[in-house]
């Protein structure tokens, strides 16, 4: 199974992927067949309609943000190593790492790192704050057609009233950090790879 | 008028009193007198009896808190021992044989109260998050402790003990008692992780001891012991606790099912819920399954659908007696405890009693390291060396242990009382001396505490869409993992569950905005209450603390007295009405006229005329809707009678009214509201 896939991918590949994301050798190749059932055109990167084909994110409500979120900007074509680096953001935090001092910076998987992916999925024009409308867009998507735009507009203003320190009526980056600072945002936002 | 009827009684009485003197009199024989006062106590002796014990506690108690002092350094399970040990020294002082804590009495009256409460409000996020460690825990765990106590028991042979005894005796004393660690954990506000995991531990071992136990009993009825025996007592295991689960989810979604139809007789709703629970548990000791786990089970399932149906009042109600009666029967239960230890028959054996607490202490230990060590490598959020250290030593016994032993015949096992004596003495060390030192160790060992956490839409919302997001990309990897699992779960529940057992408009409200309601609603009332002298919209800020400079509104005082008395006076109407009282019926709640047509008439004239007076520019608006909103006194409400009007002209002030009060009020809060956006322009 996964033998034919992972022939196509080099070791020094793998080397890379491991040291920018932090996978083992053993997930990166799982990761890989799977990368590569994904891929029906065989040309090596996935496109908006290969992700659209998965039944899960047909039926999330947030399947277009997820599926928008594997492609840099303005791309159409998503290769293994940006679909690792996306994935990468969902790995568990280990113990050792939050001593270790990577070279590279802060790893994919921080905390920080986390909320930021989470926080770009709100913030579609990447302005780097989260609007009221933006705000709309999402409870619209998560709670559905049978509300009304005047109920879901007075969550939104709730929802903005208790996050804005600064007043701008908009949901900054360190705005959200601070309100989920009680949520145990490692282990909600982590996957576990198992083997 | 009561005076002169109680002259006119006294009157009669004591006419009658010579009458029949005089008539018995007139018989020679019969000298009596008819007693105008006479005692006769045995009538009332059960009832009596049992209210007195309640009404000891609940003193007990009321004094507990009144020294806070000593609140602080023991905890309330010790000194509850402790006065039991003074009643019954008491009792025994006066020549009279003290009660003892009778087992049938134990799980059916003073148990399932706990226990429902404690199944009824489980946290059910944690729970599910960290079943897997819990089960292994309560499982794996309380195995371990079983044989890893009965064998070395029967290995130092303290009283020529066989293996059989050994063992049912590891099996009652190594399950965590879920009385006792509720009792010192409430106290000690650690964070909810280990709370769960110790709690979780503790109500979901009772499965495994109740097979154990009566695996044990029937061996040393039986005298031997096949390997088809042994298989079937794992079969038994999981009958016991599949089949306490499926009883109580049984019971649960009747009792959902029937929280549907009580919107008429609201008066009754909480009944259904303990009834429902109460049968649950009967049913499942019935066929000897897990009645706690029947009554956790049930719990957990019929909360979010009856909670969706019954009022809010009904909701306070089951709330509070919940409350109330786990925390008499957690009372007496400790009192009880103290009781039996003055009365009991005692065969004081050191060796054993030694040996079986050190055991007790070593195994638990022992099995918490070994599991952890197994469990982390599974585990997202690794368990850390305190972690495991509060959870061996927040392993505490209590009643239960107690009351299986008291069951055990006294022909079958001849050292019934030195197993009792053995056990209690493993309840009192573990409750005095693992109870008082937990709380310092707690600091000693800076274990993060319980966040005091508000509940925040925001957490709310992003929960939800990070739940979403990973349920994604856990589509995108393949990988069917716990969020997929809980995704599908989700949306089964929404697709055909609400619709069947939740009644009305609900089914279709999703969780988001029944959260908000929710949250409105407390905030309302903590409004209503807090009766601040604070500047009106500082007051409504007050649940976010910050400075909110750009929406100080200038009104003056005398018109903020105004509203504010308005308000009141408006609301208070809803929870003083007493014009007519009937057993059978409540004052409608306010929840209930929602679909009402005269209100939805005069929501949309509100609405009308409002819009007409207003020309609210765009940006502003925004501010001035959730405040505006706030401060219309109806704020509660607004939520739903938004949904409900369907005009699509985007008003941009949203209004709803009370439910049917003298038409003054809400007429007088829309002229000052009027006056207010008047003001703002």
């Amino acid at each position: 199974m996964g033998s034919r896939a992972s022939s196509l991918l080099r070791e020094e590949d793998i080397e890379e992927i491991k040291r920018e994301t932090g996978f083992s050798h053993s997930q990166i190749t799982r990761l890989y067949s799977r990368f590569h059932s994904l891929d029906k055109g065989e040309n090596g990167a996935l496109s908006r309609e290969d992700f659209q084909r998965i039944p899960e994110l047909a039926i999330n409500p947030l399947g277009d943000r997820i599926i928008n979120a594997f492609f840099p900007e303005g791309e159409d074509q998503v290769n293994f190593r940006g679909f690792m680096r996306t994935l990468a953001h969902f790995r568990p935090v280990e113990d050792n790492e939050k001593n270790k001092n990577l070279t590279s910076g802060e790893p994919l998987n921080s905390r920080a790192n986390k909320l930021l992916f989470a926080f770009r999925l709100y913030d579609l024009d990447r302005d780097d704050k989260i609007s009221r409308d933006e705000l709309l867009q999402v409870l619209r998507m998560m709670v559905g057609v049978n509300i009304s735009d005047e109920q879901l507009g007075s969550i939104a203003d709730r929802t903005i009233q208790e996050a804005d320190t600064n007043g701008d009526m908009c949901i900054s980056f360190s705005e959200f950090t601070k309100v989920l600072e009680k949520v145990d945002v490692e282990q909600k936002m982590s996957i576990r790879f198992l083997h | 008028m009561r005076m002169r009827m109680m002259k006119m009684l006294l009157l009669l009485g004591l006419c009658c009193g010579p009458v029949c003197c005089g008539q018995n009199q007139s018989d020679p024989r019969d000298q009596r007198v008819f007693p105008v006062l006479s005692v006769n106590y045995d009538y009332v002796q059960m009832p009596f009896e049992v209210s007195l014990w309640i009404l000891l506690a609940s003193l007990l108690k009321l004094g507990f808190h009144l020294l806070p002092r000593l609140s602080a350094v023991v905890p309330e399970s010790c000194l509850l021992i402790v006065v039991g040990l003074l009643v019954g020294g008491l009792i025994r002082v006066m020549g009279k044989k003290p009660p003892v804590l009778d087992s049938q009495l134990f799980f059916l009256c003073l148990l399932p109260p706990i226990i429902l409460d404690a199944g009824y409000f489980l946290p059910l996020r944690p729970f599910t998050e960290n079943a897997g460690t819990i089960l292994s825990f309560a499982v794996l765990g309380t195995l371990w402790n079983t044989f890893f106590t009965g064998a070395l028991l029967y290995a130092c042979r303290p009283a020529a003990l066989e293996l059989l005894p050994c063992l049912l005796f590891g099996s009652i004393v190594s399950a965590v008692d879920p009385v006792a660690v509720l009792a010192v954990f409430e106290e000690i506000h650690i964070n909810e992780l280990l709370h769960i995991l110790v709690f979780g531990e503790s109500l979901l071992n009772d499965a495994v001891t109740v097979v154990l136990y009566h695996l044990f009993e029937e061996f040393a009825h039986a005298g031997e012991v096949t390997a088809g025996d042994v298989f079937l007592g794992v079969v038994c295991f999981f009958v016991v606790a599949l089949g306490g689960v499926l009883v109580g989810g049984v019971y649960g979604v009747l009792a959902a099912f029937t929280s549907r139809f009580t919107s008429h007789t609201r008066v009754i709703e909480p009944l259904f819920v303990f009834l429902y629970s109460y049968m649950a548990y009967l049913s499942a000791e019935v066929f000897h399954l897990s009645g706690i786990m029947a009554l956790i089970a049930c719990g957990v399932i019929m909360r979010p659908y009856v909670e969706a149906n019954i009022s809010h009042k009904s909701y306070t109600t089951i709330k509070y007696f919940l409350k109330m009666w786990s925390s008499v029967s957690e009372t007496l239960i400790f009192v009880f405890l103290g009781v039996s230890t003055v009365a009991g028959p005692h065969a004081w054996n050191w060796t054993f009693v030694t040996i079986t607490i050190v055991l007790c202490l070593l195994s638990r230990v022992l099995g918490v390291v070994g599991l952890t060590f197994i469990i982390n490598k599974y585990r997202m959020v690794k368990l850390s060396g305190k972690d495991q250290f509060i959870v061996a030593y927040g392993g505490l016994r209590g009643a239960i242990a107690f009351s299986l032993a008291f069951l055990l015949s006294s022909d079958d096992f001849p050292m019934k009382d030195m197993f009792l004596t053995a056990i209690i003495t493993v309840i009192f060390f573990t409750v005095f001396v693992q109870g008082m030192t937990i709380r310092p160790l707690v600091d000693l060992l800076a274990v993060k505490k319980r966040k005091e956490s508000k509940c925040s839409i925001n957490e709310e919302i992003h929960t939800q869409f990070l739940e979403h997001l990973l349920a994604g990309i856990e589509g995108v990897c393949g990988h069917y993992g716990h969020h997929h699992w809980r995704d599908k779960l989700n949306r089964f529940n929404k697709r055909y569950i609400k619709r069947c057992l939740i009644g009305g408009e609900r089914s279709q409200e999703p969780q988001l905005v029944s959260f908000y309601n929710k949250m409105e609603l407390k905030q309302a009332l903590m409004l209503l209450e807090s009766n601040s002298s604070a500047n009106l919209s500082t007051a409504v800020t007050a649940a976010a603390p910050r400075q909110r400079s750009l929406k100080t509104l200038n009104i003056s005082k005398e018109r903020e007295e105004e509203i504010r008395k308005i308000l009141r006076a408006n609301l208070q109407k809803t929870q003083q009405r007493l014009r007519s009282y009937s057993r059978h019926t409540l004052m409608p709640d306010a929840e209930d006229d929602w679909s009402e047509t005269l209100l939805k008439k005069q929501q949309e004239e509100m609405e009308r005329r409002m819009s007409n007076f207003l020309t609210v520019p765009a940006a502003p608006a925004r501010r001035l809707e959730s405040g505006e909103r706030l401060r219309s006194g109806s704020f509660f409400f607004s939520e739903r009678s938004a949904g409900e009007v369907n005009a699509r002209r985007k008003p941009s002030v949203k209004f709803s009214l009370e439910p049917p009060k003298p038409p003054r009020g809400p007429e007088h809060l829309l002229e000052e509201d009027e006056e207010l956006m008047h003001r703002r322009h």
